[in-house]
């Protein structure tokens, strides 16, 4: 598997392999990475059950309400919170800024998420993921957008959604475009193939792949969008590995008991009775945005190449 | 023969795909009575938080102490994390076998690592394994024999009777020989 050299020997083996990077994803499947803003944010996550948590600056839903220019966060506000917990810390650099990476992947952050959620600093480049001992996370609409991510070295992929919504209705759209898309793969023939992966502009190599697993080859999450267990359950029962919840925890009337609940949904997905029980008095919800009346120059989504 | 593996998060399905190429019947425990008809049970890695939380929620903790008591059960890093007795101060999840883990002990995720390990019980050809935010077991009491160490000595493979801990995940490799084993210790010939 190509490494570009970035792996190195720590005395004991190698470092910063695919397997590595790709292998933490794999410990997260089944869980919830909630969006945290503080310290005491990211404790409150992690007592709820987060299998890991994404320090930034302002949740999704905020960065929206405010507009201006969404960048990397604090440095010191990010290692605030790697020392306020022991599950895995993520941190966005924003799509294209190489450097910011650079700084968190010196800082000791667990995954970046190279994050349409940030406003682009390159429109025509994604930032090259080889080049990083740091596993990345990378947003997608289709499974286009997936393998070309994954070309560029992404170790973990999650359909993007419309981030700071709390309208699921995207991320159910892109959860059904990549997983409909593999299923029509597995029906095509070689000679097919060639053809699809170029239509689709994606490596002939990582198309057949996926046509052979049957699956993306990297663990794949939902965001963008999720406020409620149900929403949870329901990208889960789509068939996403893990659900990453923005704004929908810290936004709503009581996050404690909204985190702990999603995360309670997340693991029993298909066992409705215990939905009922995860998903009674809550308190309100995020107050979201209905994602078919929000102008095109809103959304985010679109954002990445 | 019927092997369970811990589905509360973590890389379960992983472990099921191992064991049914080896014509393991499976299933999926989240809830007290799925250890009802099982042999076996594996605890997968995963975050060991979550996994704690949500077996604490589902009433599993004290249902996962009597299974382990007498049925066969291997903890991979995060399982291990569960099976120790010794955390470091906080309170043990499970808490079956005699050992004392240090929960992240290489560092963080740039540190995590694959390195050859040799196995006196799976023969002259070392097993390829994944660390990933691993564990380290730095102290072993009562009956529990080391089956690996890095090659600074530190230990990360350990077995006490029928419970079985590896600080990497051999989930996510195709070398099957250390789920063989296990299934060996099931049937009582390991």
């Amino acid at each position: 598997m190509s490494t570009n050299g970035v792996t190195q020997h720590n005395g004991q083996g190698e470092t910063g392999t695919e397997m590595v990077k790709r292998g933490l994803a794999q410990m997260l499947k089944g869980g919830v990475i909630m969006d945290v803003v503080t310290p005491e944010h990211a404790k409150i996550a992690e007592d709820a059950g987060a299998a890991a948590v994404m320090a930034l600056e302002r949740v999704p839903a905020d960065i929206r309400a405010q507009g201006g220019v969404a960048r990397m966060s604090d440095p010191d506000m990010i290692e605030g919170i790697i020392n306020a917990v022991s599950i895995p810390v993520m941190a966005k650099a924003r799509i294209g800024h190489f450097v910011e990476a650079q700084i968190l992947e010196a800082l000791g952050v667990d995954y970046i998420d190279e994050s349409e959620v940030l406003t682009p600093a390159d429109e025509d480049h994604h930032i090259n993921k080889h080049k990083f001992k740091v596993p990345f996370v990378c947003g997608c609409r289709n499974l286009g957008e997936a393998l070309r991510r994954i070309a560029e070295g992404a170790a973990m992929i999650r359909t993007k959604g419309e981030a700071g919504t709390g309208d699921i209705v995207e991320a159910v759209r892109h959860a059904r475009a990549v997983n409909g898309e593999i299923r029509r793969l597995s029906s095509m023939d070689e000679d097919e193939l060639f053809t699809y992966a170029k239509n689709i502009q994606a490596p002939y190599s990582l198309v057949k792949e996926t046509a052979e697993l049957g699956r993306l080859p990297v663990v794949n999450f939902a965001a963008g969008g999720v406020a409620t267990p149900a929403d949870a359950a329901l990208m889960m029962q789509l068939g996403v590995d893990g659900v990453f919840v923005g704004s929908g925890i810290f936004k709503s009337s009581n996050p404690a008991k909204r985190a702990k609940a999603i995360v309670e949904a997340v693991t029993h997905y298909e066992n409705p009775e215990i939905l009922v029980k995860v998903s009674r008095n809550l308190g309100e919800a995020m107050v979201g945005i209905n994602v078919s009346t929000m102008p095109e120059s809103d959304k985010i989504a679109g954002r990445g190449w | 023969m019927r092997v369970g593996v811990l589905a509360l998060q973590g890389a379960f399905i992983e472990h099921q795909k191992i064991l049914r190429q080896l014509g393991i019947e499976t299933r999926q425990v989240r809830l007290p009575e799925h250890l009802d008809d099982i042999d076996a049970l594996i605890i997968p890695g995963g975050e060991s938080t979550t996994i704690r939380k949500l077996a604490k929620t589902y009433d599993l903790i004290e249902p996962l102490r009597e299974f382990a008591e007498h049925k066969p059960v291997w903890g991979t890093c995060a399982g291990m994390i569960a099976l120790a007795k010794d955390i470091g101060g906080e309170e043990p999840i499970v808490g079956a076998m005699n050992i004392t883990v240090n929960r992240n002990a290489f560092g963080r995720q740039i540190d995590s690592f694959e390195a050859d390990l040799m196995f006196e019980v799976l023969g002259d050809v070392p097993f390829h394994a994944i660390f990933i935010r691993a564990p380290i077991v730095t102290a072993i009491a009562g009956d529990v024999v080391v089956l690996s160490r890095l090659s600074d000595g530190r230990i990360v493979a350990v077995r006490e009777g029928h419970l079985l801990a590896t600080a990497f995940h051999p989930e996510l490799t195709n070398d099957t020989r250390l789920h063989q084993y296990f299934l060996d210790i099931i049937a009582g010939q390991g």
